[in-house]
């Protein structure tokens, strides 16, 4: 075997990455940066050359089933109240493998009895290895995985219940597929029920 | 190939009388050994029933029995079941076990991890320091009366969360708090420090200066790491080099030790599934299997058809993607700078999307769940999985192969160097590639089979110089075959349910030991699981492939050049997240 056959098939292939590099960006003419199709073209099993995406100025689409730090959900009532999903039952604080959920139970102020509704909850997010618990074991859908990945800042990330409190339409528009299941799931419930209420 | 009478049905109490006991104890097996007849009953085991490889060896605190136990699960390089043996003492210092280092020298390192964490005197062992807490650490934390700084309790979930959880910093609570232990007649303030470092020099071999034609020559010690770039992390090798030659080499870890057992221990069952994605950070899904296995033996519960095949699929996409990253980063450590390791990350990001897709991160994963996964994957997912695997990988294996295979660098930095016999594999407890590359066939997904890989069609790899170019085509070989069984299992993957249990977050587990292992891409890994039949476990071991592997490092690296050392730490495929544990 000739000496340096290897290499200079080892470089063929560095050569070729190259220029397919800019065919590539000939074929998507001024279309491979900084738009929808070129990104997908980017990540598909038809990319060649260079993958790279340009963040900040595009950002790879996170999928449907992406999860980083949970919210808390509230339903809009007809006159913009907030009617919060979470009963504090305390099955996400049990779940969680790093304990970073705490909440108070909320009690009735005259009989002192639990009530459906949470009086303090906080996510410590630093803690948090959003691992997703919270919202698989959660039987009330109050609490789900968010998006939203940018989130460095100076100080540490305490939430309390106000930073985590987020509209269910914005849980609908980041989670569509997930959020019509469950709302099927609701409406049967309730059918059943009223069936059962009739009978 | 006849197969022997597998173990249990041969009677070694009988051939022990007095000394060997079966263990009866509810949900365990194997058998129970007096320390005084251990070494004689491992040589028997090793030589007349040819249980020759060593795989896993952890200590077990029994603190309401006042006993401490050792376990160790050894197998047949020929494959088959395992046998698993305990021997035991009264649990209080010394706790003293002979070494089984003189018929096993992969119990090396194991048994300085049991040492370290448990304070198990092994009598005979060489070289007996700590390992992944440092020299001068009090105590031996993974201990049931040992307790952290901001010790909470003892199980999870804490009563602190809820009902009345009001959120208060643990550095509040416990500031230099109360469960900080001296030992006793320590006073701070009459305290001279002594050099920690002073054991770990004196184990490397003595050096001495010399004179040769009038030049006085000397070995020189070079610390690599814990910040030196090739090591992949916080890695740190103490070498002694003659000249350019290394003379001795002992490993120093524990910069990323966490104590992963301990917290696992304090885990409920299903809280350490995120957990084990964080020790070997690259390959989360088969980490994720390989602890769902152990549970799921422990709780005798079916998995789900469909589950099945998808747990096969991203194991095999796990590893595919392992061994690119390995070879890639392999290169960088040869001086090939980032050209092969970029390109091997381009595939790897396109398996990281499907991860991303099904299981809703890219890295760390939590995706199995006990007797199933987590979520069904998707119509498209499973379209992207198909381009990959009958298209795109296959073809882009071809270019690597044709990139670095025949290189000629390469080559004559690979050919010969570093060589390990299947001997010296199996005696060092090497596990996963880098056993097949020394030729020895073992791999767990045929000799011991798990999952479904029964039902498919693949040979397994080896390599037989076992030098660093085998290391490097065995991992090539291992891509070709993973395709091989992901366009069996994309093809015939069943439709229907994806767990066989109701999710729940509680996990009930009968009480009893049980011992589950894979084949990870780095090699073995495995779970030894002691359940009381609480929401916790009472034990949780892992037996990590890259912790195991590093005990023939020295071996390996004796003789060669000091540049060397950094591609024979590379090809062993060490993730620090599993290592320090």
């Amino acid at each position: 075997m000739m000496t340096g056959k290897g290499i200079l098939k080892g470089l063929g292939v560095t050569l070729k990455r190259f220029i397919d590099t800019y065919l590539d960006d000939l074929r998507w003419w001024g279309k491979r940066y900084y738009t929808p199709e070129g990104i997908a073209h980017r990540s598909s099993k038809d990319a060649k050359g260079v993958f790279t995406i340009q963040y900040p100025e595009e950002k790879l689409p996170v999928p449907e089933e992406f999860r980083y730090k949970p919210f808390l959900l509230y339903d809009e009532g007809p006159n913009g109240e907030q009617n919060i999903r979470c009963t504090s039952c305390g099955i996400c604080a049990k779940a969680c493998p790093p304990q970073c959920i705490w909440i108070v139970r909320g009690t009735d102020p005259q009989t002192g009895r639990p009530v459906p509704q949470p009086a303090g909850f906080w996510i410590d997010a630093d803690i948090c290895m959003s691992c997703g618990f919270c919202a698989e074991y959660c039987p009330f859908d109050a609490i789900k995985m968010d998006h939203n990945y940018e989130v460095a800042s100076y100080t540490r990330n305490l939430m309390d219940i106000n930073d985590l409190l987020k509209p269910v339409s914005y849980y609908a528009s980041i989670r569509p597929l997930n959020y019509a299941r469950e709302e099927e799931a609701r409406k049967a419930k309730e059918a059943a029920k009223a069936a059962k209420s009739q009978a | 190939m006849t197969t022997p009478a597998p173990a249990e049905t041969l009677d070694l109490a009988a051939r022990f009388p007095g000394a060997v006991s079966a263990d009866t104890r509810p949900g365990y097996t194997g058998w129970i050994v007096t320390p005084e007849k251990l070494l004689e009953f491992a040589q028997f085991v090793r030589d007349e029933l040819g249980y020759d490889y060593l795989v896993n060896l952890c200590a077990v605190d029994y603190l309401p029995e006042n006993r401490m136990e050792v376990v160790y699960n050894v197998f047949k390089t020929t494959g088959g079941p395992g046998l698993t043996f305990k021997t035991w003492a009264p649990r209080t210092d010394p706790i003293e076990i002979p070494s089984v280092i003189s018929i096993w020298p992969g119990a090396d390192f194991q048994e300085r991890e049991a040492w370290d964490l448990y304070g198990v005197k092994f009598i005979g062992h060489p070289d007996l320091r700590r390992i992944l807490m440092w020299e001068g650490f009090e105590g031996h934390p993974m201990r049931k009366d040992w307790q952290e700084a901001f010790y909470d309790e003892d199980v999870k979930p804490f009563k602190r969360r809820w009902p009345d959880g009001k959120h208060v910093y643990a550095e509040k609570r416990a500031v230099y708090g109360d469960n900080i232990n001296f030992k006793p007649g320590f006073d701070p303030e009459k305290w001279t420090p002594t050099d920690p470092e002073e054991a770990l020099y004196k184990s490397l071999k003595k050096y001495k200066s010399e004179t040769t034609d009038g030049i006085e020559t000397d070995h020189i010690i070079v610390n690599m790491g814990p910040q030196h770039p090739s090591t992949h992390g916080v890695f740190r090798a103490v070498v002694v080099l003659d000249g350019e030659t290394v003379v001795s080499l002992k490993p120093v870890m524990g910069y990323l030790h966490r104590n992963h057992e301990k917290i696992g221990e304090r885990n409920t069952w299903l809280q350490n599934m995120p957990y084990t994605d964080r020790l070997d950070y690259f390959n989360s899904m088969t980490n994720n299997w390989g602890y769902a296995l152990a549970v799921e033996k422990l709780m005798g519960i079916p998995v789900a058809e469909r589950a099945e095949y998808i747990r096969v699929i991203m194991a095999e996409l796990s590893r595919i993607q392992n061994h690119l990253i390995l070879i890639g980063m392999l290169l960088n450590d040869l001086g090939a700078y980032f050209t092969p390791a970029l390109y091997a990350f381009e595939e790897r990001e396109l398996i990281l999307d499907v991860f991303e897709a099904v299981s809703g991160s890219r890295m760390m994963c939590n995706y199995f769940r006990f007797g199933g996964v987590v979520r069904d994957i998707d119509e498209d997912s499973l379209r992207k999985i198909k381009d990959l695997v009958f298209d795109r990988l296959p073809r882009k294996i071809e270019e690597f192969d044709r990139l670095l295979t025949e290189n000629e660098i390469i080559v004559s930095r690979l050919k010969g160097v570093a060589p390990l016999t299947a001997e010296e594999a199996i005696a060092y407890s090497m596990a996963g590639p880098m056993l097949r590359a020394s030729g020895v066939p073992y791999d767990i997904r045929r000799a011991d089979p798990y999952g479904i890989y029964d039902r498919f069609d693949f040979d397994v790899a080896v390599r037989y110089n076992g030098d660093m170019y085998d290391r490097y085509l065995i991992r090539v070989d291992e891509m070709h075959q993973s395709i091989r069984i992901l366009q069996q299992a994309v093809k015939s993957i069943p439709e229907g349910p994806i767990a066989s249990q109701k999710p729940s977050y509680t996990t009930k587990v009968p009480p009893g030991e049980s011992y589950g292992r894979v084949e990870g891409p780095k090699g073995e890994l495995g779970f030894y699981l002691v359940s009381t039949g609480k929401p916790n476990p009472w034990r949780y071991h892992v037996r990590t492939p890259s912790f195991v592997n590093l005990t023939a490092l020295e071996k390996m690296c004796i003789g060669t050049k000091i540049a060397d050392f950094v591609a024979i730490l590379g090809a062993v495929d060490i993730v620090l997240g599993e290592l320090d544990r």
